[in-house]
């Protein structure tokens, strides 16, 4: 399966090299379409590639740790902690002062989420208080976005960095890439040799244990991982939302539910996915482009109603 | 007994102030099956769980082959002790191979690389030895809970660990699956497993263990052979019922007859 993923990641990158205003831009064959290439095509379309493939693990990284098939960095908050600190670093200047301040702000905010939403899940388990949690931690992160902005002297700070939030790949240069991708792979590599571990979790918490889980170190290092990785994502292109939700759920089946096994596969499947809405927002006959986070919630909020509606005996224990 | 494949010392466990384990002193050999048996809230799981080393105690200490348990990593732990609890369950509906290979995590197995042969023999030995290898391409979700109940034997047992901790494993089973697990966990012992396994039928404890410890009130009450450690004058005391001591084959058989007052 992951072959076919990886043929089919392949050619959405390709795809969204091609398209756009300007068609198979390399097809001018003069400097102008080079320069489109270059400097306007790749690195939109690799941050699409890596935030895709780091979306799509975080979520089958959470799903597997959380044991819970709704947990998504959207939905419960990972994402909008981690814009949350973005705007603090774009708005106390620090963003300006030193290249690394944003996405390190965004690292931080998510490490945090997930902190709290591991807490949640130690002392009471189940899908009510992590998704309670969840509603919790975006509705302060929606607050003290929203604080921050009325604080700032600058009027046009509200509509700017509401269409940041909204998540988007668009005029992203190479500096975001060089910025931003080291944090996506590092917390890549971490996360993607604790499958063995996440596949011991499925027995739940002790069991695990007993089978030679260390599971605070485990912890410490899926908080590190996933918060490297939404944290970056996040501060370069804004919250994309239900892409960590969809992703695992295509595959699941095909790995026979099992965690770790849904890692590798999520992960291609979450690049296929925004490379392929990236793309589709730039086909969209809208007046100006529709944001990239806006339409991945567009279509995925419904598959979450739908998950959510078939969830009753998908798994065993809640 | 030659020196024990795991024992407690001194051990008391504390939960918010209130004592529930207060200085156990127990050895366990290996080849042996032993009942924990008690009422409810007698410190059972917790005693369990301190030898499974899932929790810490608050003074004493668990000893594995002579060596603190505290001391040895999480690796040597879990290759040393099986551990099964209470209405074990799973979170996935994970295919029933999956679930019994899950045993052959401590040694070194990933599930997401290609299956050595040792962990493909000994999750197949498992599976054999609790009649489940026709169940074992099904989804866990598809099964009844007796036969989720022997799976989560099997991936106990795939690890064939020297000790086997199970806690209730015949409880919410009918008398055919319970007397099938006794029997499995008797086989464990000839194996030259140290099998601790906490009950609640007396009935089947005695028919089926070498040796009975009776928790109560967070204190051991007696420990011996079963027609010893299950004789009128402790487990009436124990339990607060009285108890109507029946022989069936030479097997004490305690019946609960009555609360006493």
């Amino acid at each position: 399966m992951n072959r076919w993923l990886l043929l089919l990641v392949a050619a959405l990158y390709l795809l969204s090299l091609a398209v756009g205003p300007a068609w198979w831009p390399w097809r001018l064959g003069n400097e102008v379409g080079w320069t489109i290439v270059w400097e306007l095509r790749v690195p939109r379309a690799t941050l699409g590639l890596l935030i895709g493939g780091v979306l799509g693990l975080s979520g089958a990284v959470l799903q597997g740790w959380l044991r819970n098939p709704l947990a998504e960095p959207g939905v419960i908050g990972v994402s909008a902690c981690a814009g949350f600190a973005a705007v603090c670093a774009f708005y106390s200047g620090l963003a300006a002062a030193f290249v690394l301040a944003l996405p390190l702000a965004g690292i931080a905010g998510a490490a945090i989420a997930v902190a709290l939403l591991m807490g949640a899940v130690r002392s009471g388990t189940g899908t009510v208080s992590l998704l309670l949690m969840g509603v919790a931690i975006n509705a302060i992160a929606a607050a003290l976005i929203s604080l921050v902005l009325a604080l700032s002297p600058n009027p046009f700070a509200y509509q700017e960095i509401s269409l940041w939030l909204a998540g988007s790949i668009v005029d992203r240069d190479l500096r975001y890439l060089a910025i931003a991708a080291p944090f996506m792979i590092v917390g890549a590599a971490i996360v993607l040799g604790a499958g063995r571990w996440l596949d011991a979790l499925s027995l739940g918490e002790d069991t695990a244990r007993s089978l030679g889980a260390d599971t605070r170190s485990l912890g410490l290092r899926l908080t590190l991982g996933v918060g490297l990785m939404v944290g970056a994502a996040t501060s370069v292109a804004g919250v994309i939302g239900f892409v960590g939700l969809i992703a695992p759920h295509l595959i699941r089946a095909r790995v026979g539910f099992r965690p770790g096994g849904t890692l590798v596969p999520s992960m291609l499947v979450g690049a296929a996915l925004v490379l392929g809405a990236d793309t589709v927002v730039r086909l969209l006959p809208t007046a100006s482009e529709l944001q990239l986070g806006v339409f991945t919630s567009l279509v995925g909020a419904p598959f979450l109603v739908r998950a959510v509606r078939k969830a009753h005996g998908a798994w065993l224990a809640t | 007994m030659s020196s024990p494949a795991i024992a407690v010392r001194g051990l008391v466990c504390r939960r918010d102030h209130a004592v529930v384990l207060d200085g156990i002193d127990l050895a366990f050999g290996a080849g042996e099956v032993t009942a924990i048996v008690g009422p409810n809230g007698a410190g059972k799981t917790t005693l369990l769980r301190h030898l499974a080393g899932l929790d810490t105690p608050a003074a004493g200490q668990v000893d594995l082959r002579g060596q603190p348990l505290a001391s040895l990593g999480p690796a040597i732990r879990a290759w040393s002790i099986a551990y099964l609890p209470q209405a074990a369950s799973a979170y996935w509906p994970l295919r029933a191979r999956d679930l019994v290979a899950l045993g052959r995590l401590p040694h070194g197995a990933d599930l997401s690389r290609p299956t050595r042969a040792s962990d493909a023999e000994a999750v197949q030995r498992a599976l054999e030895r609790v009649d489940g290898v026709r169940l074992a391409d099904r989804a866990i979700n598809t099964l009844s809970q007796g036969e989720r109940a022997r799976l989560m034997m099997a991936r106990a047992l795939a690890t064939e660990a020297p000790i086997f901790l199970a806690d209730e494993p015949v409880a919410s089973l009918d008398p055919a699956y319970a007397l099938e697990t006794m029997t499995i966990l008797r086989a464990e012992a000839a194996r030259g497993a140290c099998v601790i396994v906490v009950l609640h039928d007396l009935g089947l404890a005695a028919r089926f263990a070498d040796r009975i410890v009776v928790l109560a009130n967070h204190k051991i009450a007696a420990d011996g052979p079963p027609d010893v450690a299950l004789a009128a004058g402790v487990i009436d005391a124990a339990y607060g019922v009285t108890f109507r001591h029946i022989t069936v084959d030479g097997v004490p058989q305690p019946v609960a007859w009555e609360k006493q007052r």
